[in-house]
């Protein structure tokens, strides 16, 4: 049911595989021993066939190919496997001058990644007894001796004396995170390439540019390749060569990096800066980023304004259907959003460690949950005041009433926490200066999936046909056979589990709390009346205008003040054309 | 309408409130503390509130229950009027604020404003806070209803922009740049006209004046519900484009009761703030302007009287119920409106007068030939 | 004083409609009017005169456009194109449904609309042609004129004995009546009469066409009505609409005898 499961359950298979991989090269000599020349072969070709069905398989290659030839890759390791066990023994026990050396010829080696990350951060110590190194981490004995190369594996508990730390100076801390940071630079992971990538150019010694300037012929991942350019844009502009101070500018303005941004303007504004051309450019180069700057401002408004607008939708859709198709004013359709967002919250304390499943699985509960309050309040009370709207308003206004206060009573006054699952959280970091929230993206995208559902509902199902036929003409429709008082149920139950739905969507970017509903309620009836009563579409269009004109208020007018405005936009708009953006024609809407 | 057993009723209730008007504020004053019929300060405040719901009561009964206008937005005339006296009580008080500014109410100075807004001046002058008690929800249901009555915005889409209005009002004045206190309203009164608000003399005296002023209102609602005027409303409640074809501009009729019980939902709110010490935004919520509706269908609509009985009772619950279970409180209200709805449609009052309902006449005539 | 301000443009008060040019002989004029919901035509390019005095009966299938027409002119329906004048010089499309109603024209509808929370008397006293402002709706009193006609109308019309009775309870037949009893209050110059004797007994519609009849010359009447029996008895001049626009016009034999009246009565 989670549609992430599959795709989650792949890459914990791979990641296994990829873990295995160099687990595998630690017996190198016991490895290749086994390892007959035929299967060798297999690799390679294996190897060959990877890299040709990258371009067409991509994920399934992305995956197969390291492996194979990580596994290819050991090998080659083979030949220096003596060398590499050698420069190990040097830096346990030689002096500075060995240990600088073995640094620097583990640092070429991928293997050696974590023992050298635990060598900078202390942990790594040599264990006098058994005469290796190993990663020694605080323990309530002393110290959990681990695998130097896989981190993990515990081989033993012992006493501080027992192991000896290793000596470092400055020079050698030096020369160690150079070799980790060439390192990690050469990683299979693009994203400790990355991360690298960032760290050498805060660093920004020369020789750190050195590694970066040879990594750059070989990057492939677009990703890093254009960190790494921007980190030697940014070296050049510090510099004081002036056409690579020029060419940096003029390649950074493209460029959309807070960094550079920054760079830029420091030398855009800087008095002290020499060179008037460079400052000039600089200045041209801003403004550049700042006009980007304002599209991209204006994008992320548009998504907020949508995001907003796909919540009104949501809220507003279940009134659309109760109100525009049966005219029924339902006051309490902001508690039965309510019902759905404690569903949700109900839904996670029974699973709670399946907090993505849980949240799934509320969807179609709330519906029900929703759907059968929904259909309990036809049955019990709208039916019995058809043709009296006022009354129906106060009536179903009366069940609001009740629904909250019986959800303080069997809950709490207080709001619950409903939790967000991990896909759902975080943003997409599209760029330094734009980033879209997940869980604002997924509403958006669920908003538009219910709409659809609920147009194909009324479009293709019998429900649908016969909620179309009762609302154009219910006397009609009787003498036809269909069961009018059924349909009145099904569809005020249709509108009111989408409000359960709904509900569960609020419950991931609101508190959950008995005023739920109250927060939604004018607005959601704002949004069907000014769409156009009756018209599905007339309240998507509404929905989404009036979440975008709040946004585009707001940097001006503030969230209130936004509120207000549009509030008293749609009040004149009403006054203007009662029938809403999208008015029903003819003589049926007379009446 | 023309039930003539109705003026009996109306004759009691008439009389109630005269008798409350006169010897509530006699007793606390003549009685001494300890006597059995001296009534505290606490009842005395306690009544001249339910006094004022009562008229902010007859107030919707006018533009309900006679021109048919569900208006879910009553509380913020009432609020409104309510603000207009408080500005005029935050005036009176002068230095003896907690910054002791002559010149700013203190949250003004709490805000470092350094001088009185526009919209503040006069309202140190009783007569002129008075004026825009009636004025200004006068003239924001002049302006709204002019709009919405004239391009036959009716029914249900009338109700919930009424209501986002009250919304809209809410949000407006929980803002601290309006200018009115913002979340926490006006509040700390000291005097009104010089004399102590919290003395028994001035609180028997607004309970005085709100029970007078009630009274006045009635009779004032009576006569215009008996005029042609009220006629020509209660037309438009039934048929309104049938009034339309008869040469009537209904817009302007809806409008007249509109400002007017807008106007008296103002008084209510200026009595009812000297008479609880403080007026905040939450009085604009929209759950507020539905109680009000709640009052008037549960006394009867469309019966002036029916609104007061309605007003005061359920008042008198809400103040029993959330003292002995709070919790209640919110199931009752909710359970009056599903219950008057459904099954009491003309209310409390509807109930006294069921022998004589329109049907049963019919029935009667229906049976002697005629 | 409201009511001054607030007049919109066009709405004239009644004072400036005592006069309606009528010199050229028809009080009403409708010229190609056209009336379309949604690509449904309810009249097309329909053209019809009324002569002062004149009582004209329409008549036509269901569906012809008759209560549509009289929505037109009365100002319900703004139609898509075309004119309507009363007399000659009153535009009716730049008036609403009031100033219509004060100008003399008015309506009695086809499902009677009397205001049941009121009694026969209020009723009648609503219809009044007197101010219709509000100030002076609040204050006004009934002179004794006013009360006698009043008085008359309710001998006439037959519903003196229930004078004091709300409308609600009077029977389909004594609401049709009350209605045009209503109608005659106005004093109207044209009266249109969406018909008028729905759910009356045999010597209900006898009083009917007589009153009717009687009231032609002193107003203009136009009567939309079914019943051929009816019509034949009070009818001059007979139009027949179909498909919203004039089919042919002319006396009762005249139109009866009419083939293309036939083919749309009796279907083709």
């Amino acid at each position: 049911m989670n549609p992430n499961y599959l795709e989650n359950r792949l890459k914990t298979l791979f990641s296994q595989a990829l873990s295995a991989a160099p687990a595998a090269k630690l017996m190198p000599p016991l490895t290749m021993g086994l390892a007959p020349r035929r299967l060798m072969g297999v690799f390679q070709r294996f190897t060959a066939l990877g890299y040709a069905m990258r371009s067409r398989l991509p994920k399934t290659a992305c995956y197969a190919v390291p492996t194979l030839a990580l596994l290819f890759a050991v090998t080659a390791q083979a030949q220096t496997a003596d060398a590499f066990s050698q420069a190990l023994e040097q830096l346990r026990v030689g002096n500075m001058s060995e240990r600088e050396q073995a640094i620097v010829q583990l640092g070429e080696d991928g293997r050696s990644l974590k023992l050298l990350r635990a060598l900078r951060d202390g942990q790594l110590m040599d264990w006098k007894t058994e005469s290796r190194l190993v990663i020694a981490v605080d323990s309530v004995k002393g110290y959990a001796l681990r695998d130097p190369f896989d981190g993990k594996a515990v081989l033993a508990e012992v006493d501080k004396d027992a192991v000896g730390k290793l000596n470092m100076t400055n020079k050698l801390r030096g020369v160690l995170s150079k070799a980790i940071g060439g390192l990690q630079l050469n990683a299979e992971s693009a994203d400790v390439r990355l991360e690298a990538v960032k760290a050498i150019a805060k660093a920004a010694d020369d020789n750190a540019l050195q590694l970066l300037r040879k990594r750059l012929e070989r990057e492939n991942d677009a990703a890093v390749l254009a960190a790494i350019q921007e980190a030697l844009w940014l070296r050049d502009l510090n510099g004081d060569d002036k056409p690579a101070r020029l060419a940096a500018i003029q390649a950074l303005k493209t460029r959309n990096s807070q960094d550079a941004y920054n760079r830029l303007r420091q030398l855009a504004e800087a008095d002290a800066e020499a060179d008037s051309e460079v400052t000039e450019q600089a200045k041209a180069a801003v403004k550049k980023i700042e006009s980007r700057l304002q599209n991209y401002a204006a994008i992320e408004t548009v998504f907020f304004g949508l995001s907003l607008g796909a919540v009104l939708v949501l809220a507003a859709i279940g009134l659309a259907i109760t109100f525009g198709v049966m005219g029924i004013i339902n006051m309490a359709h902001g508690e039965l959003m309510m019902l759905g967002a404690y569903t949700t919250y109900v839904m996670q304390q029974l699973l709670p460690n399946y907090l993505g499943t849980a949240l799934i699985l509320s969807i179609p509960m709330a519906f029900l949950v929703a759907a059968l309050v929904g259909i309990g309040i036809e049955r019990g009370i709208i039916r019995f005041l058809y043709g009296r709207p006022l009354e129906t308003l106060l009536a179903t206004f009366g069940v609001s009433l009740f629904l909250q206060q019986a959800v303080r009573s069997i809950f709490s006054p207080l709001n619950r926490s409903v939790s967000t699952p991990d896909w759902m959280s975080g943003s997409w970091q599209i760029n330094d200066f734009l980033s879209l929230t997940w869980n604002r993206f997924y509403i958006l995208i669920f908003c538009l999936l219910v709409f659809t559902a609920l147009l194909q509902i009324l479009k293709r199902t019998k429900l649908g046909l016969e909620v179309r036929a009762v609302a154009q003409n219910r006397g009609m429709a009787r003498a036809m056979g269909i069961p009018t008082s059924r349909v009145d149920a099904m569809t005020f139950g249709l509108g009111s589990g989408i409000a359960g739905v709904a509900g569960v969507a609020l419950s991931q970017i609101t508190n959950v709390g008995p005023n739920l509903g109250q927060a939604y309620i004018v607005d959601s009836f704002m949004v069907v009346v000014f769409g156009g009563v009756g018209n599905l579409f007339g309240t998507l269009v509404a929905g989404f205008s009036l979440g975008i004109a709040n946004k585009v208020l707001e940097p001006y007018a503030g969230a209130v003040l936004a509120k207000i405005l549009v509030l008293v936009f749609i009040i004149l708009f009403i006054q203007k054309k009662p029938r809403g953006l999208f008015p029903q024609k003819g003589r049926a809407a007379d009446g | 309408m023309n039930l003539f057993k109705q003026d009996k009723t109306y004759g009691s209730v008439m009389s109630a409130l005269a008798a409350v008007t006169l010897l509530i504020p006699l007793c606390n004053l003549i009685f001494p503390e300890d006597s059995a019929l001296h009534f505290s300060a606490y009842s005395v405040s306690l009544i001249g509130k339910y006094l004022c719901f009562a008229l902010l009561g007859l107030s919707l009964d006018m533009v309900w229950g006679y021109a048919g206008i569900l208006v879910l937005g009553q509380g913020a005339f009432f609020a409104l009027g309510g603000y207009a006296m408080g500005m005029y009580l935050m005036r009176q008080i002068g230095t003896r604020g907690v910054y002791g500014n002559a010149e700013l109410p203190d949250f003004m100075v709490f805000l470092n404003w350094t001088e009185l807004p526009w919209y503040w001046h006069g309202f140190g002058n009783f007569g002129f806070a008075m004026l825009m008690v009636l004025l200004a929800p006068g003239l924001l249901a002049f302006v709204f209803g002019w709009l919405a009555f004239r391009s036959r915005v009716t029914g249900v889409y009338l109700s919930i922009i009424t209501q986002a209005l009250t919304y809209a009002l809410l949000l407006a004045f929980f803002r601290n740049e309006m200018g009115f206190g913002g979340n926490n309203g006006l509040t700390d009164f000291k005097d009104i006209l010089g004399f102590n608000i919290q003395s028994d003399g001035v609180r028997t005296t607004l309970l005085f004046c709100t029970g007078l002023s009630l009274i006045g209102a009635l009779l004032l609602c009576r006569w215009i519900v008996n005029s042609k005027l009220g006629r020509v409303v209660t037309a438009i409640r039934d048929q309104e484009s049938r009034v339309r074809f008869l040469g009537y501009r209904v817009e302007l009729f809806k409008l007249w009761v509109f400002v007017f019980a807008a106007m008296l939902a103002g008084l209510a709110g200026a009595l009812y703030v000297p008479q609880v010490g403080i007026i905040n935004p939450s009085e604009f919520s929209p759950l507020n302007s539905l109680e009000i509706v709640i009052w008037v269908a549960v006394g009867g609509r469309g019966t002036l009287y029916g609104a007061i009985i309605g007003a005061v009772l359920v008042n008198y619950a809400k103040t029993v119920l959330t003292g002995l279970m709070p919790d209640a409180w919110l199931f009752c209200l909710g359970g009056a409106f599903i219950l008057v709805t459904l099954l009491l449609p003309d209310g409390i009052v509807g109930l006294l007068h069921r022998r004589i309902k329109p049907k049963d006449i019919e029935e009667a005539l229906l049976g002697e030939p005629t | 004083m409201m009511s001054q301000i607030l007049a919109p443009k066009g709405a004239a008060s009644p004072q400036f409609h005592d006069f309606v040019d009528t010199r050229h002989g028809p009080i009403l004029y409708l010229e190609d009017v056209s009336v379309s919901f949604d690509g449904f035509r309810a009249l097309n390019h329909l053209s019809l005169y009324i002569d002062a005095g004149e009582l004209r009966c329409l008549i036509g299938p269901n569906g012809a456009g008759k209560t549509t027409l009289m929505d037109v002119i009365t100002g319900k329906t703004r139609p898509d194109s075309g004119e309507v004048f009363f007399g000659q010089t009153i535009d009716l499309l730049k008036l609403d449904e009031p100033a219509i109603a004060q100008a003399g024209i008015c309506r009695k509808f086809q499902k009677p609309s009397v205001f049941d929370a009121l009694t026969v008397f209020e009723n009648l006293e609503l219809a009044l042609k007197t101010d219709k402002r509000t100030w002076p709706t609040l204050f006004s009193k009934l002179n004794g004129e006013q009360r006698d006609r009043i008085q008359e109308v309710m001998l006439l019309i037959g519903l003196a004995g229930l004078k004091n009775q709300p409308a609600g309870i009077l029977s389909h037949g004594q609401k049709q009546w009350l209605e045009i009893g209503m109608l005659l209050m106005q004093e109207p110059k044209v009266m249109l009469v969406d018909e008028p004797i729905a759910g009356m007994t045999h010597q209900e519609v006898e009083r009917t066409a007589e009153l009717l009849l009687s009231l032609q010359g002193k107003h203009s009447i136009v009567v939309v009505e079914h019943d051929m029996e009816f019509v034949r008895s009070i009818a001059r001049k007979v139009t027949v609409l179909h498909e919203g626009s004039v089919l042919t016009e002319g006396s009762m034999d005249e139109v009866q005898n009419d083939p293309r009246v036939i083919q749309v009565y009796l279907g083709g």
